[in-house]
């Protein structure tokens, strides 16, 4: 019966054995054509997602680090812009790879310049809407963030490795300072930004993220921080798609 | 639904991210382009933008790689709908899918797998275009596979199994002389005779690829449908025979692995545009670029 056969099927394709399933005519190297096309596409799949963690770890780690990965995790759909959201947290626990500690980060920044890459469409709001909302409401204002927007907080400098990576594969990351980085990753229009947060704007876009008002969000601000200043490079950066207030 | 008279005598091409810049800048004279469907199925984002401003100016195709029509399992629902999303947004000239299967239970293997030909099989393959084709609210075109193996289990020839697929659903059939002449190749079978045999009444589309050769496992020639490269001229031949005998088809160069750059894209498809021009002496030979 069919489902049988396809379950056999599924399962030989899967492992790393030269075997295949009893109900295939053919011999083995013949069957072994699925199963290649199964690992390779899906190894590259992520190559061409984690580009500057290939990058990091050169091919041929990349390569045996993915095979583990797209062993234990196949795709969950067929639409595979959505592969390796899992990619990151299985970096952080892959041994072999534990030398590297800033390789999860960068992995999470790649997954997200990807998600903002295919985010909805938006447009930017300019800070001009804000004139609608009086001083009483910034309790009840929250700023709607734009699909695309996402921000990373590292305890690596995760910006500046992958910075250096968009011009070269192997960049010289000696002249880069080793603290944390926040990462913004938005695109307001077609093109996906990247840009290097400083702390301060780095809490107001995650109070903004986690849908705070935007009073809790300017007092949340740390001391000594310039609001305005703070609130004008959000705007400007696009990362704002409109402003809601809230009924009491 | 367009007409598809223009399209069948102006080849088609898979549209590449990479030569965007290349096909809006040369307004090439491409008869459609073709697009995998999945790749189209983000919330947004520049491959929507491309792909809008490209329908606006070209017919399309939509090429589903990914909804399992031979699995013995239930159709994805959320799977189709983003189908049916990309379809109604873009209204592509025609859709097609695979006679394979690709998702199971442990997840989605992104290559298409071959199934039985079985009464089993055709009847899940029937009831799974009909669900389709009723989803989408329109014919959908099925592509003959290449295959490696065969299944012990088959009862069907392959030609028969899908001329009966089709005259039970009614879906519209993708030729794919490539995958004709990869399966004849490694299965043994006359590529001519398989075109002869084939219900070409219900092709309305054709599919011209390159394909690898290697060998199998006891030293037998075995070709892998790759899409790495131009069609072997045997492919082309075939092509030229075919289209002679039942006449101009929308036909597509397609090339999704080792892509070449625009202009080694486009002398191919001129190529190609060649054997039509011939085939059909009244075609104006407009070159591609």
């Amino acid at each position: 019966m069919w489902p049988e056969t396809q379950s056999a099927f599924a399962a030989a394709v899967r492992t790393s054995d030269h075997v295949k399933p009893a109900a295939v005519v053919g011999d083995a190297a013949r069957f072994a054509v699925y199963r290649n096309n199964v690992a390779v596409s899906l190894r590259k799949a992520l190559a061409e997602t984690f580009p500057v963690v290939k990058a990091l770890v050169g091919d041929e780690f990349f390569d045996a680090m993915a095979q583990v990965y797209v062993r234990g995790h196949l795709p969950q759909t067929p639409v595979l812009l959505h592969y390796g959201r899992t990619f990151a947290d299985f970096i952080e626990g892959f041994e072999p790879a534990s030398d590297v500690p800033y390789l999860a980060d960068v992995a999470r920044l790649e997954r997200l310049w990807l998600d903002a890459y295919h985010a909805a469409d938006a447009a930017p709001a300019d800070i001009s809407i804000l004139e609608d909302v009086s001083a009483d409401d910034l309790d009840r204002a929250v700023i709607k963030a734009h699909p695309s927007l996402s921000v990373l907080c590292s305890d690596w400098p995760v910006y500046s490795i992958w910075q250096a990576h968009q011009q070269t594969d192997a960049p010289d990351l000696s002249a880069i300072a080793f603290g944390p980085e926040a990462v913004c990753v938005v695109r307001p229009h077609l093109e996906v930004q990247v840009t290097c947060l400083p702390a301060a704007a780095a809490m107001f876009a995650e109070s903004v993220l986690a849908e705070a008002p935007l009073g809790t969000a300017l007092n949340g601000l740390p001391e000594g921080a310039d609001a305005s200043a703070v609130l004008l490079q959000f705007f400007q950066s696009g990362a704002v798609a409109g402003i809601s207030i809230l009924d009491h | 639904m367009a007409d598809t008279r223009a399209m069948s005598r102006r080849i088609g091409v898979c549209f590449k991210p990479q030569h965007t810049r290349a096909v809006f800048e040369t307004a090439p004279d491409i008869g459609f382009f073709e697009v995998h469907a999945e790749n189209y199925m983000g919330a947004g984002g520049p491959p929507h933008a491309q792909l809008a401003a490209l329908r606006a100016d070209y017919p399309l195709s939509v090429h589903g790689v990914g909804l399992s029509i031979g699995g013995a399992g239930a159709l994805d629902g959320d799977h189709l709908a983003r189908l049916k999303a990309v379809v109604d947004r873009y209204e592509p000239v025609l859709v097609s899918e695979h006679l394979a299967w690709s998702t199971h239970a442990e997840g989605y293997l992104n290559d298409l797998l071959a199934v039985p030909y079985t009464d089993e099989v055709l009847s899940t393959v029937v009831r799974h275009i009909d669900h389709v084709q009723e989803a989408l609210g329109r014919r959908i075109l099925l592509e003959n596979p290449a295959t490696y193996i065969r299944f012990r289990e088959s009862t069907w020839d392959e030609v028969d199994f899908i001329a009966e697929v089709q005259r039970r659903s009614g879906c519209g059939l993708l030729l794919d002389v490539n995958n004709v002449e990869v399966s004849s190749v490694n299965h043994g079978w006359d590529a001519k005779s398989y075109l002869h045999r084939f219900p070409v009444d219900a092709v309305e589309e054709v599919h011209l690829a390159g394909y690898d050769e290697t060998a199998d496992g006891q030293g037998r020639r075995f070709l892998i449908d790759a899409h790495s490269r131009a069609p072997a001229p045997g492919v082309l031949a075939l092509y030229a025979g075919l289209i002679r005998r039942i006449g101009p088809v929308p036909t597509l160069l397609e090339w999704d692995t080792d892509v070449p750059d625009w202009d080694t894209l486009v002398a191919e498809a001129s190529r190609i545009q060649d054997i039509i021009v011939a085939a059909f002496p009244g075609t104006e030979n407009r070159h591609v670029a």
